[in-house]
């Protein structure tokens, strides 16, 4: 099975080259690629059918215990042959969609690389394994629907798909990591029966609801269901494939597989019955609002996820044989439509079901597979999805409680779906030429019409002949669903059942629907649904969007609003809270006392050095400024001489001398300090000033009175003669054991230097006027309006 | 004699940060020494105070008698107040051309890399959708 998968990666490889080689043939050249592989899959199916199951193991990442291992069931084997069969007829169909598209082969390799990543996500085994696959099929699938990037409506579907399904993507890691932890196994084959201890653990409504989460969103659930629509703005065999017949069902398949570990239950029950079904109703009804075909089939689609997924919230042996044939049906009739929609684009240049009609004698093949296809979705005899239709009602009339609710509402949804397949599969092609269309309307390439004519042919042989696969696929689909085999019998006639009854009903209603759509389109009614429905979460997801962006912007704005000042005044005020915080939180309060001798001539020194200081802070004249300055800077350096530092008080009466000079020669060319700031700010920073010394003194006095560890500078005074050879303590570590730091100290000094030199020396730039700058300004924002235009 | 040079050494740091967020750029250079000073003297502080005994070895003794100031701080803020120095002139020299390139020498007129156009959101958020 790797070969299998990673023989597809190798294709998507190569797909640009044969592009190149044989142009708008590498289509078809491309699509035995998957048919190849599902071949392969084809003929395990005896041995599946027959209850055995493949698993394959590939050690990868030993030390991760992360083997890359497979696992083929029932279940796995169905979606294989999806993946792979449909794939087979879009791959063919997308060379002639694209044919005339001069990015072809970027396309083949993204539509590939999806493939490959969804085969691997329906035959992983290993939990990590399926999810890499499922996140690929994430993010091709936002590459493939942003496709014409140069759209700014398909970038804006893209993203909302990425973020949607990346977000559920997040949540479903949360979920199959406690699950595995739980399990105490990272493969799902030796998960499957484990369900009652994973059930009776205290984790279990965690999984469940981080697993739904990522389920719901990759298939498109109530309240998540608006990113599928959306996703419409991708090319159309992207539509058809990954927007109908595979990525979406990825989250079904998703709580197929865990269905025996998590299913049963009556949270799971309750929640995917609930979810489901509200989908499935509410996305029916909403189809019928639009007269864009590709819009009408996005929302059926919907339709049948919530339907999938509400049988397999039921699980009971009939729902589950309902879940794996509805499954079948959806993607013959859905992936067929879809194309059919395409071919009508493509031959009359709309896709609008007002302006549609009289197709019959200008595109008969694809007429051909749209009715067939439209009629198997409308599940009209002796179609497969009239079949599709019965065991779904059969299902709800065996269920003990709540079935007459959940047969209601199925048929209150496939009255709506009838409608709406018969407006897409017959509508187009019946009647008049409604007017003219923007192209000679003509029929598609072969390549366009082979796929939905062969999707159609299947949609009736299994139907005329359910047999053919309800005791093989089928069964063993169901066998992987439910951990245990039951026979799965599908007929087209069963004599005159309840549900036989329903499906009449279902017919009465439905073609009510069809006749009186026009209408029923523009109800009031409608207009409600669609408010409430389709338009509601959709809209709260793009709020939320650019409300986050917005919201950024204005905190982004006023954080980093250019002003330095404010810069440092969020530092210091950092500093306050987070250290002052902590000390307090600490408790670590400092004990004041002035204890040891003090002198009246430190106290007078220290007097002089604080006066310069609120000298210097206050005083608006520069001149007074610097001269108090250099009070401080003197009256420090006599503290180091008072305290056993000559050196450092040398120093320091050098430098503060040549500061002054340099300020008062660079000063004197500079103009005063100009005005204050309001007495708010002043008042701000000055509290924050006054927090952060008083801080800093706290916790001088706090180190103060623990003992100091002298080790240090008792070696370097023991061995500063024996060693060095020098009496002056200080000056031997600065130039023997720092050495090197002083050597940087004197690079740096070096660079500031130069640093001088070369700004002193730089050309003086002509001072533009005070007019000149508004022009320049006024020019500036003149180019930013036009680009905004 | 630590306490009171605790407290120096604070205040030196409150007013020296309190200058910095002035929009002179004038203040800001003065700040900027006033604060190297005090940290310089937190440094000293921190390695505690011992008065006239400096870290010397008298002529004929192999280790400088007891007690002695404590080295290490010394030799910590002599490179510090040179480093400090060179800062300052180049610190200086920056504010001296941004004066003789513009109009002002206020921070707030120092923005090339943050200017004050709105922000690209503001175009995207123009763009939303009805």
């Amino acid at each position: 099975m790797l070969v299998a998968v990673l023989s597809i990666f190798v294709g998507a490889a190569l797909a640009p080259l044969l592009v190149r080689l044989l142009g708008r043939a590498a289509g078809w050249v491309l699509g035995l690629l998957p048919l190849g592989v599902f071949v392969y899959f084809a003929q395990t199916l005896p041995q599946i059918a027959h209850g055995e199951s493949l698993r394959q193991t590939y050690e990868w990442l030993p030390l991760l215990e992360t083997p890359l291992s497979f696992y083929l069931d029932g279940l796995s084997l169905l979606f294989a042959l999806l993946v792979t069969g449909i794939g087979a007829l879009i791959v063919v169909y997308a060379g002639g969609y694209l044919a005339h598209h001069h990015q072809l082969g970027r396309f083949y390799v993204q539509l590939l690389s999806f493939m490959g990543a969804m085969l691997g996500l329906v035959v992983a085994d290993n939990v990590f394994v399926f999810f890499i696959f499922f996140e690929l099929t994430s993010l091709t699938s936002y590459l493939l629907i942003g496709f014409y990037h140069t759209e700014e409506g398909s970038r804006r579907a893209a993203r909302k798909a990425l973020i949607v399904t990346g977000g559920g993507g997040l949540a479903l890691l949360g979920g199959l990591v406690l699950l595995g932890g739980v399990a105490g196994t990272w493969e799902f084959s030796r998960m499957l029966d484990l369900g009652a201890s994973v059930q009776g653990h205290p984790y279990y409504l965690a999984i469940f609801i981080l697993v739904c989460a990522g389920a719901f969103t990759k298939s498109a659930q109530f309240p998540f269901h608006f990113w599928l629509p959306a996703a419409m703005a991708g090319p159309t065999p992207v539509s058809a494939y990954l927007h109908s017949a595979t990525m979406v069902k990825a989250g079904v398949f998703l709580l197929a597989r865990l269905h025996p570990v998590l299913g049963g239950t009556a949270l799971w029950t309750g929640t995917l019955g609930l979810f489901g079904g509200f989908t499935m109703l509410m996305s029916a009804w909403l189809a019928l609002r639009y007269t864009d075909l590709k819009q009408i089939l996005a929302y059926t689609t919907v339709m049948v996820l919530g339907l999938l997924t509400m049988l397999l919230g039921i699980g009971t042996e009939a729902a589950i044989t309902a879940m794996v044939t509805f499954t079948v049906v959806h993607a013959l009739y859905k992936g067929g439509l879809f194309m059919m929609a395409g071919n009508i684009d493509h031959g009359t240049g709309t896709r609008d079901l007002l302006e549609l009609g009289g197709l019959w004698a200008a595109m008969p093949w694809t007429m051909a597979g749209g009715v067939a296809t439209g009629l198997s979705m409308a599940g009209i005899p002796p179609l497969f999805g009239f079949i599709g239709k019965e065991v779904t009602y059969e299902a709800a009339l065996h269920m003990h409680t709540w079935g007459l609710l959940v047969l209601v509402a199925s048929v209150l949804a496939n009255v709506a779906l009838v409608g709406a397949g018969l407006l897409v599969g017959l509508t187009p092609f019946i009647g008049e030429v409604k007017g003219a269309f923007t192209r000679d309307p003509h029929e598609a390439t072969p390549s366009m019409w082979v796929g939905p004519l062969i999707l159609g042919i299947g949609g009736l042989a299994f139907g005329l002949y359910p047999s053919s696969i309800d005791h093989t696929l089928l069964q063993a689909a169901q066998a992987g669903i439910l951990q245990e085999s039951h026979e799965v019998h599908l007929a087209l006639w069963h004599g005159i059942t309840p549900a036989f009854i329903a499906s009449l009903v279902t017919f009465a209603l439905g073609g009510v629907v069809y006749a009186f759509w026009q209408g029923l389109r523009v109800s009031a009614f409608m207009e409600g649904v669609g408010a409430v429905f389709g338009w509601g979460p959709g809209e709260v997801f793009e709020r939320g969007l650019y409300g986050g962006v917005h919201l950024s912007g204005a905190i982004t704005r006023r954080v980093q609003n250019g002003q330095f000042r404010w810069y440092l005044c969020a530092t210091f005020l950092s500093l306050l809270v987070l250290v002052g915080g902590g000390m307090l939180a600490g408790g670590g309060g400092a004990e004041f006392s002035f204890s040891g001798e003090i002198r009246y001539y430190e106290v007078a020194l220290a007097t002089l050095i604080l006066l310069s200081i609120a000298a210097a802070v206050r005083t608006h004249d520069r001149f007074v400024a610097i001269l108090a300055l250099s009070v401080g800077g003197y009256g420090v350096a006599l503290v180091y001489l008072l305290f056993g530092a000559p050196d450092l008080a040398m120093t320091q009466f050098a430098v503060e001398t040549l500061t002054l000079i340099l300020l008062v020669i660079v000063i004197v060319h500079l103009p005063g300090i100009q005005g204050d700031e309001s007495i708010g700010v002043r008042l701000r920073d000055g509290l924050v000033a006054a927090g952060c010394g008083a801080l800093l003194t706290t916790i001088m006095s706090v180190v103060i009175q623990t003992s100091l560890d002298l080790r240090v500078s008792d070696y370097l005074a023991q061995k500063s003669y024996t060693e060095a050879e020098g009496h002056n303590i200080v000056n031997v570590i600065l130039v023997d054991f720092r050495g090197l730091d002083t050597m940087g100290e004197i690079t740096v000094l070096a660079i500031a230097a130069i640093g001088v030199y070369v700004l002193m020396r730089m050309p003086r730039q002509k001072k533009p006027s005070l007019a000149a700058g508004t022009s320049v300004a006024a020019s500036r924002s003149d180019a930013a309006e036009t680009e905004t235009d | 004699m630590e306490q009171i040079t605790a407290i120096v050494s604070g205040a030196m740091i409150a007013g020296s940060f309190y200058l910095l967020m002035r929009r002179s750029l004038l203040r800001f250079v003065i700040g900027l020494i006033l604060l190297s000073n005090g940290v310089n003297l937190l440094i000293f502080t921190m390695g505690r105070l011992i008065r006239t005994q400096p870290p010397i070895i008298p002529e004929g003794a192999k280790v400088p008698p007891e007690p002695f100031a404590n080295p290490l701080p010394q030799a910590l803020i002599l490179t510090a107040i040179v480093i400090s120095f060179g800062l300052l002139a180049f610190t200086l020299v920056l504010v001296y051309r941004h004066f003789a390139a513009g109009t002002s020498i206020e921070s707030d007129d120092v923005r090339a890399s943050e200017p004050t156009e709105p922000l690209d959101v503001d175009d995207q958020a123009r763009r939303l959708p009805a």
